[in-house]
């Protein structure tokens, strides 16, 4: 991954698709979302959604996922040719989240992240803080999940 | 049983949900599926990370508090859904072993000018481990039937 300072405000990166099946969608739910809509098809189809719906929260946990998986493959090629490697912190939280749309099962949303700020730490100077757009699109190019996630990021110069 | 209506929902505390258990396993199951950093998943690793030892998934925690709010009233409430969610701020570590408990207020209640036989309630909910240390604060909207209007007969 990226240090501080290699980073540029608009910079985006698409980082992969994810089919949700109605298998995985009853699997989150039952375990952390156990509402109607998003365990039975028949009750989808009679909500606000119209179909068997993923959890909000399901749709957000595989955006991060795909972040991760392909951040670390961005890691993994940078260790290959002998870069130095930026291990990011913690995150803070996010703000600004929308569910735009319903993610039905048999969908599949493509997600990608923009750079919208960035900043050094004050509290810890070693580090910037930088705050991301992470958006996902559904197989008919509508924009169905959006957020704006902060992040801490190591800073190049930074003593190890 | 009786479902609640957005008329259930005025401003002020509505109440305390927990305690919800949090295993070792259960940091691991969910990070490996959803989250594989490894101060999520190798205690080697998470020892040498800001956070100072294996914490759970802040996505994790999340899902943790939506099951907690399902499980002390949303799955018997007239619940339309959610248009997102205004805030989420992780403050301290979920750690192995933890036992949450969730404090909840409604902090808005309104009723929604495009669909007026429904309201929007925005709730803010505080997960605490069982030291009262406050692990994350969601601010969060959800869209809540309103009871059906009672016939006047005179």
């Amino acid at each position: 991954m990226r240090f501080f300072e290699e980073m540029e405000v608009g910079q985006r990166r698409e980082v992969g698709a994810f089919t949700f099946t109605a298998e995985a969608i009853k699997s989150f739910a039952g375990q952390f979302d156990p509402q109607r809509f998003h365990l039975s098809e028949e009750a989808g189809r009679n909500s606000l959604f119209g179909g068997l719906a993923a959890s909000g929260w399901h749709v957000g946990s595989v955006c991060m996922k795909l972040m991760i998986v392909d951040a670390q493959r961005l890691m993994s090629d940078a260790a290959a040719r002998g870069e130095r490697v930026a291990v990011w912190g913690p995150s803070p939280g996010f703000r600004d989240l929308r569910w735009l749309k319903p993610v039905l099962a048999g969908d599949t949303i493509s997600f990608a992240t923009e750079l919208v700020s960035k900043r050094v730490s004050d509290s810890r100077p070693n580090w910037g803080i930088v705050q991301a757009r992470q958006t996902g699109t559904n197989q008919h190019g509508e924009l169905v999940f959006s957020l704006i996630a902060t992040a801490f990021v190591p800073r190049r110069d930074a003593s190890a | 049983m009786t479902t609640l209506s957005f008329e259930d929902f005025p401003p002020g505390r509505f109440g305390s949900f927990g305690p919800q258990h949090v295993t070792r396993e259960d940091i691991l199951a969910f990070a490996s599926e959803y989250d594989p950093q490894p101060m999520h998943l190798d205690e080697a690793a998470a020892g040498k990370s800001m956070l100072n030892g294996l914490s759970g998934s802040g996505w994790h925690l999340c899902a943790l508090m939506m099951r907690m709010l399902c499980d002390g009233f949303i799955t018997r409430t007239a619940s339309l859904g959610s248009p997102g969610v205004n805030e989420v701020r992780w403050l301290a570590p979920l750690r192995p072993g933890d036992d949450l408990t969730l404090d909840v207020d409604v902090i808005e209640a309104r009723v929604s000018k495009s669909r007026p036989e429904t309201g929007i309630v925005t709730f803010k909910s505080t997960a605490r481990n069982a030291a009262g240390v406050a692990l994350c604060e969601m601010t969060s909207p959800i869209i809540v039937g309103r009871r059906a209007p009672v016939e006047e007969t005179r």
